[in-house]
């Protein structure tokens, strides 16, 4: 009867009308699956006690994620999946000790503390899991500095290689993983084939743990120690601590480390030169989690003064235009 | 071998080139808005009653940023009044009621003499109403002359990185010898040796195509670039085949180039040697939305209803109308909306398409600025316009934005970063006509 046809109302959005199916769900499902030859590793290495650590702090810090923006009634986010990574991250480097109601406790002050405080997913400028590790240390320092392995407290390569001890574990052992440490740390093997896959699905850039790892190669090729050869010192600084698992899936953190190019080389040149200070000369060997955290603080200065020359501006005028700035500034 | 800009993204191509090329027969009414460009609108010259030709003149504005537009049926004028435009405000139309027998009125061919003469055929290419038929609708008569001293190199643009838009590749595929002609038209009214035609590697059966016609010959260089969005802009285009960068707030003529569309170069010959004025294109209809994708000649002036009909119709309830590439293509408002000179294609989204979100929260993952083909900080500069902090955003210099969508595209947390760039760039514009009738008044009253 009615024969007028009902009028279609469309949306209307700005271009682009289209965008690509990686969206941040998908992102970090990509980092836990790259962890998941460490994980396995670890497991491997280290018993159930392993695999029942990370279950159990991922599903901890998706809870408290989710009680906490529920109490606070604010949207749920735990379907981005980043408080199960920050939870699976945290216990990639606790020792596989650690009892799981520590590694509770630490995911508690991760995602609550320093996540969720400063407003969730891309806001905190700490590295989550790092400052969470850093809180576990300094509360249980004698649970947390040394590695069991089955009963035996045995020290760490890191140790060995800045005690009086000799080093008892060849290179071969330490990039392979026949060594002790925390569970995400051992096997460089199996974290630089997550690397490749991150890189290959360009969920992370080469930069920065490019700067990262090479700075400590090249700074204790260049810095040396008694008894070793350099080449040997410098690939057992890269391979035997945290440099590799932390300089890949810690520095890269997105919310905390710079965006621009410039900025994200010198952050990393950074973490790597503040990690060997720390080894060289600090009262502790393992420099890298600290140097991370130092350098996040440095995240918005140096995306402040790393801007990109724009398309169409010659090098000259950029420096030129850089140059008027200063001048500016420096009359004013 | 072309030259590389920095960033860019690859979006899910979903060309079909395959399909032929068909007709759409016109419809029992075509609806001709009298802005089909940019520049100032045209004035009806016909009113109701009046019989038109196909190809006759309808209206026309004697500035000089402006191109006459011309009938696409032949028939009788029924109305002139105001009528949904595509861009989304009521355009004053002329609105014709096809006889269906499309008696041709045919501007006399340009003689061989006057082939040559760049002065005519600039004429021409005015009088026939040739625009940008990449999707800006600039007039190229303008855009031709304007460049004439300065420019040095005329660049074709037959990257056509746009996702589902096929006309330029069909274009080439079907008429290269006219292509090639049209081409070398372009190149005595502009009045320059050097012609580069870059075309993308994914439409290399189209430049084995063009060589094999004698583009060479013609001292017709086609580079093959990367197949990479956005390498069909200008300023990309450009830096693809000469390796020079148009200035910020500059002009491709500033660095000596002048660049064109596959298809209006296709238009320019049409005009040249078969007199006729440009009333059809090559569109791509398609989307999840429409039963029949297709790639067809469709008249200016078929509204999208008629051609949603004509592809079968609907089988899921669309969304979105899309005019041009899902990139830097924008949204009609209703089915009434007409095709005009610059509309490439014609998508019917359904929500598969849509990818927003409720609360888009940034991540800091930084992909938009490693894509971001000007090189800028899109990340930083939404954080400014939600702050509305003008001063900070033209630091960042998000007047140098080109709305290409590339960060937007790639961003996974789907935040609204080009209509945020695309709005603070019109608010500033603001800003400073502002100021600066400001500054004129306090002249004025100082001068007093």
């Amino acid at each position: 009867m009615n024969e007028k046809k009902e009028r279609m109302i469309f949306d209307v959005t700005y271009q682009p009308q289209v965008r690509t199916v990686r969206d941040t769900q998908r992102i970090m499902l990509d980092v836990i699956i790259a962890t998941l030859p460490i994980v396995g590793f670890g497991v491997y290495r280290y018993g159930w006690h392993a695999l029942l650590l990370v279950v159990s702090s991922m599903a901890a810090a998706v809870f408290f994620e989710w009680a906490y923006r529920r109490l606070l009634k604010k949207s749920i986010t735990i379907d981005d999946l980043s408080a199960a990574v920050t939870g699976l991250l945290l216990v990639m480097v606790l020792p596989p000790q650690t009892p799981v109601w520590m590694a509770v406790i630490g995911d508690f002050f991760a995602i609550v503390i320093v996540k969720q405080l400063y407003g969730g997913i891309g806001k905190n400028f700490l590295n989550p899991a790092l400052a969470g590790r850093a809180f576990l240390t300094a509360s249980y320092s004698g649970v947390l500095t040394v590695v069991v392995i089955d009963g035996v407290t045995s020290a760490t390569p890191l140790g060995y290689l800045y005690g009086d001890a000799p080093m008892p574990f060849t290179l071969a052992q330490s990039f392979f993983g026949a060594i002790p440490g925390s569970i995400g740390e051992i096997s460089s093997f199996a974290i630089l084939a997550g690397a490749a896959y991150l890189i290959a699905r360009k969920v992370i850039r080469w930069r920065i743990p490019a700067s990262v790892i090479g700075t400590v190669f090249v700074l204790s090729f260049l810095g040396g120690h008694a008894g070793y050869s350099r080449f040997e010192w410098a690939l057992q600084n890269v391979c035997a601590g945290g440099v590799m698992f932390t300089g890949i899936f810690m520095a890269t953190d997105y919310s905390t480390s710079p965006v621009t190019i410039n900025g994200q080389i010198i952050y990393g040149i950074g973490i790597g030169a503040l990690t060997m200070l720390i080894r060289y000369f600090g009262g502790y060997a393992e420099g890298c989690s600290y140097a991370i955290l130092i350098m996040n603080l440095t995240t918005w200065a140096l995306d402040k003064l790393c801007h990109r020359r724009q398309f169409g501006v010659s090098r000259k005028d950029f420096y030129l235009s850089k140059k008027a700035k200063k001048n500016k500034e420096a009359v004013s | 071998m072309a030259f590389k800009f920095k960033g860019g993204v690859h979006p899910d191509y979903r060309k079909h080139p395959e399909i032929p090329v068909t007709v759409i027969a016109p419809p029992q009414q075509v609806v001709i808005p009298m802005a089909q460009h940019i520049g100032a609108p045209c004035t009806p010259l016909v009113k109701k009653g009046d019989h038109v030709n196909m190809y006759q003149k309808i209206g026309e504005n004697s500035a000089p940023v402006s191109a006459p537009v011309h009938a696409s049926v032949s028939g009788t004028v029924v109305a002139v009044e105001p009528r949904p435009h595509p861009l989304g405000d009521m355009v004053m139309s002329v609105v014709i009621e096809n006889d269906g027998l499309d008696t041709p009125e045919l501007l006399p061919p340009l003689t061989e003499d006057q082939l040559k003469d760049p002065l005519s055929i600039l004429q021409r290419i005015r009088e026939a109403g040739v625009v940008g038929m990449g999707g800006a609708m600039f007039p190229t008569a303008f855009k031709i002359s304007s460049g004439i001293g300065k420019v040095d190199t005329l660049i074709i643009n037959g990257a056509e990185c746009e996702p589902y838009i096929n006309g330029d590749h069909l274009t080439m595929r079907y008429h290269p010898d006219e292509l090639l002609k049209g081409i070398e038209l372009a190149r005595i009214a502009q009045g320059v040796n050097k012609v580069y035609y870059g075309i993308e590697k994914n439409k290399q059966d189209a430049i084995d195509l063009l060589n094999a016609h004698g583009a060479k010959e013609m001292g017709i260089i086609i580079e093959p670039e990367s197949t990479l969005y956005p390498q069909g802009g200008e300023k990309m285009q450009i830096k693809a085949m000469t390796n020079r960068e148009v200035k910020p707030g500059g002009l491709p003529a500033g660095v000596g180039c002048c660049v064109i569309s596959t298809r209006t170069a296709y238009a320019i010959y049409q005009a040249c040697y078969e007199g006729k004025s440009v009333i059809e294109r090559i569109v791509t209809v398609d989307g999840s939305a429409i039963k029949l994708p297709v790639n067809a000649v469709i008249r200016v002036g078929t509204s999208f209803g008629y051609i949603a009909e004509q592809c079968g119709g609907f089988v899921r309830t669309p969304r979105k109308i899309v005019l041009g590439g899902p990139m830097m293509g924008i949204c009609a408002t209703t089915l009434d909306a007409v095709t005009v000179k610059g509309t490439a294609g014609v998508l019917f989204f359904t929500e598969d398409e849509d990818r927003t979100v409720e609360e888009p929260t940034c991540i800091r993952c930084g992909k938009c600025i490693n894509v971001c083909p000007m090189r800028l900080e899109p990340t930083y500069m939404y954080q400014y316009y939600k702050k509305r902090d003008f001063e900070m955003l033209e630091k960042y210099h998000v007047t140098d934005c080109i709305e290409c969508g590339s960060c937007t595209f790639r961003c996974p947390a789907r935040m609204p970063l080009t209509h945020a760039f695309k709005t603070a760039k019109l608010m500033i514009q603001a800003k400073n006509a502002k100021e600066k009738a400001k500054a004129e008044a306090a002249k004025k009253e100082a001068g007093k």
